[in-house]
């Protein structure tokens, strides 16, 4: 008689065997016999949320800051609907989580019984795939499986429904096979040919720019490694998608800052006068390409990505490569590498030219803004922060909105996985729960939420997680009363109409840290401000701060209105004739 | 064009659209249905027509056939989309013009009348190799394959002459000659 295990059994077992350390979760009816077993693991570490979208993101938060994929673990019905927006928001940036979620018992299923509902209907367009285990004897394939589908190809989220007499019903254990390809779905398509095609348009291009995105990132830290190498060797100027942050060092001169709607003024043209354009990881999101007829209209373009449903989405290329971004920068880099010991030794004389234009488009200083003696300027905030903590190995997370782009603007990342924001998805309330995530991975390092004051209300109560877990995270709101990019878009496109986009009441962020159980700051002064983030940073232990930052502040650069890179709206310091109308509104 | 204020871009380019006929094979598993068939409501593409049952029972595959429509870049879409799911083995598509696909489908028609408008329609439908299936004194079903146009011909047709109810499959497709798709 083999060794039979229960259906809570075999999930932990799987757990342990997919080396999982930490999971996510909120307890409920159908879920009790999995929380019933957890005593029996100590390997696993279970962290209590406060709502199940926390977990999600928290889950996200972990799995972004470490590789690995995170997983959540929520009861039926609410439970299940309430981690749907965590689910979709990593569907939509490819981070790989396993859900396991609790479901009536099977003989339930379908009667509208207490906490049902139809988990893998509702999760099935925001998952890579989802499974109703009906069958304990495929209980433990099933979770194996999961944690393949998840972290193989583009990662992304899965969700395994398991009904609660099959947590209690009896089978045998199977452990994980060795890596099988699934239906045949292999990911590293791409031939030397390809790659001999790409050397070629890289030897031919006098303009050319590398374009990377967050599949950096999720092929791991092997492929910033490669991807510096690439821009060494090729001497190209290189800009990054929200996502793609940190891949290449933010202070490197060749890094011309973030691309897109947001982006800098250099980046931007360079993508639009460009004669290759190289994409390694990213999808054309269309906060990145504006106006798509006119989107970087002289270039041949090059995309690299691991999804060969991302080629030619959006935007047609001239060669694309399938393939995991790190094997494929690497066969890249080698083939430089051989043919350069034959003769010429790159083409970076073939670029000054290129690199004199770009210099010409920096000295704009697109991020520029008007500073200020008496309010706090949400751009100098975030610059301060990044000064003080930039000699820390300083993880950040953000919510949605204006914070969120200045952050992305004025912080600069030098490493991989220490940027984890909402992009596809733009769920506000992400940043709070995924710090909470990102500490649990991390607990050693400093991780800062720069959050805005509406988003982080509708998160807040994982702070109470992070009291819990004492998660010495640093929520630091830039707080202005607006929900900031809303009412810029209002300001610019709905004639100053600002419906609904100001928050006529606020809680005391002081006191709520008081309530917490944690410490408050407050900065309202940009004199001192230096002096309270310290306090911040040197503080063990979560703290809220609640810096108050100038209410009318817009966010540029931007490209607006129907127009394409090139034609950006700069800041105030660069007043033009620059008006957003017409037709160019739908663009914003 | 609209003039929206909404924050996304409005689509310029009109493509052509152009009808292609998917093969996709799949697990024979619960949900597969609905994971290809929410993909295509869920991405926006349309289904004109889907027939599916299961046509290898011992390695649990089923086949579905969808006639749908779409521009060239829409039908890559679709192809590369249908193939990411994990249950799909593999994606076919073909034109609907390709000679060298046969495309049948199979309606049924109940006609009621006089025998001569019986004959009649039997006698109509005489290219599309008409089955009586059922017959009565003043009814019979009646059976043809045939492609989808025809079909949308015959049953107008035979409108006048007494049919009362339709019922029809989605379109099934198979290459000519001694290959198969891989």
């Amino acid at each position: 008689m083999p060794n039979l295990f229960t259906g809570a059994e075999i999930v932990f077992k799987c757990l342990e065997d997919q080396k999982v350390e930490h999971i996510f979760g909120y307890p409920g009816g159908a879920v009790l016999p999995i929380y019933d077993e957890l005593k029996n693991h100590s390997s696993i570490k279970h962290i209590l949320v406060r709502h199940e979208q926390g977990a999600g993101h928290a889950a996200e938060g972990y799995a972004r800051s470490s590789g690995k994929p995170g997983v959540v673990l929520v009861t039926s019905g609410p439970g299940a609907t309430n981690v749907v927006t965590a689910l979709t928001d990593a569907y939509m940036d490819s981070v790989p989580l396993v859900c396991i979620s609790g479901q009536v018992p099977t003989h339930l299923i379908g009667t509208d019984a207490f906490q049902e509902c139809d988990t893998t209907g509702i999760t099935r367009p925001c998952t890579k795939h989802n499974w109703l285990v009906k069958d304990i004897n495929n209980l433990s394939n099933i979770i194996h499986e999961a944690f393949r589908v998840a972290t193989t190809g583009r990662p992304g989220p899965v969700l395994i429904d398991i009904p609660k007499d099959i947590q209690f019903a009896k089978a045998k254990y199977t452990k994980p096979k060795t890596q099988k390809k699934l239906n045949g779905k292999s990911h590293n398509k791409f031939s030397q040919n390809e790659i001999d095609e790409l050397i070629k348009l890289i030897r031919k291009s006098n303009k050319p720019i590398i374009y990377s995105g967050g599949g950096v990132i999720n092929s791991g830290p092997k492929a910033s490694e490669a991807l510096r190498e690439l821009a060494n060797l090729t001497g190209f100027p290189i800009t990054s998608t929200l996502q793609g942050l940190g891949a290449f060092p933010g202070d490197d001169n060749q890094f011309l800052g973030m691309l897109g709607m947001h982006g800098t003024y250099e980046a931007n043209n360079a993508m639009h006068d460009c004669d290759l354009l190289i994409n390694i990881g990213a999808r054309f999101d269309d906060r990145i390409t504006g106006k798509i007829d006119e989107f970087s209209p002289n270039s041949k373009k090059v995309h690299i990505d691991i999804d060969p449903s991302s080629i030619n989405k959006i935007i047609k290329v001239d060669l694309a490569i399938v393939g995991d971004v790190s094997s494929v920068i690497n066969k890249i880099n080698k083939t430089i590498l051989k043919s350069k010991n034959g003769n010429s030794k790159s083409n970076k004389s073939n670029i000054a030219k290129w690199w004199e234009q770009i210099e010409k488009w920096r000295k704009k200083d697109s991020l520029n803004f008007i500073n200020s003696n008496e309010t706090i300027k949400p751009q100098f905030a975030v610059q301060r922060l990044y000064e003080l903590t930039k000699n820390k190995d300083t993880y950040v997370t953000t919510e949605v909105g204006q914070h969120q782009m200045w952050a992305a603007q004025h912080y600069k990342f030098n490493k991989p996985n220490r940027w984890m924001t909402s992009g596809g998805l733009g769920t506000m309330g992400y940043g709070l729960p995924a710090a909470v995530g990102v500490q649990i991975a991390h607990p050693e390092k400093l991780v800062i939420d720069i959050a805005g004051e509406a988003s982080v209300l509708m998160t807040m109560q994982e702070m109470s997680t992070a009291i819990q877990y004492n998660l010495p995270i640093k929520i630091f709101i830039l707080n202005n009363q607006y929900m900031g990019m809303v009412r810029q878009w209002q300001e610019l496109l709905h004639e100053k109409n600002y419906s609904e986009s100001y928050s006529e009441a606020l809680p005391d962020f002081m006191k709520m840290a008081e309530a917490y159980g944690c410490k408050g700051i407050k900065a309202e002064n940009p004199l001192s401000l230096d002096e309270k983030i310290q306090e911040m940073v040197d503080y063990d232990g979560p703290v809220i701060f609640d810096c108050h930052v100038d209410p009318n502040e817009n966010c540029f650069p931007m490209i607006p209105s129907g127009k394409p890179h090139n034609q950006m709206i700069l800041g105030p310091n660069d007043q033009q004739e620059n008006k957003i109308k017409g037709k160019g509104k739908a663009l914003v | 064009m609209p003039k929206s204020k909404s924050a996304y871009s409005i689509s310029t380019r009109k493509q052509k659209s152009d009808t292609y006929i998917f093969v996709v094979w799949v697990d024979n598993e619960a949900g597969v249905l609905a994971r290809v068939v929410g993909l295509f409501s869920g991405r926006g593409y349309n289904i004109e027509s889907l027939a599916v049952a299961e046509i290898d029972a011992v390695k649990n595959i089923s086949r579905i056939t969808i006639v749908t429509t779409g521009t060239p870049q829409v039908i890559e879409q679709i192809r590369l989309q249908l193939t990411k799911l994990v249950p799909v083995h593999k994606v076919a598509e073909f034109k609907r013009e390709d000679k060298n696909v046969i495309f049948k489908e199979m309606a049924l028609f109940k006609v009621v009348g006089k025998r001569i408008k019986i004959e009649k329609c039997l006698n109509a439908c005489k290219k599309f190799n008409p089955v009586i299936l059922d017959e009565t004194k003043s009814s019979a079903v009646i059976q043809i394959t045939a492609l989808r146009r025809d079909v949308d011909i015959m049953s107008k047709k035979l409108k006048p002459l007494g049919l009362i109810s339709t019922s029809r499959t989605g379109a099934v497709a198979m290459t000519r000659g001694a290959k198969i798709f891989n």
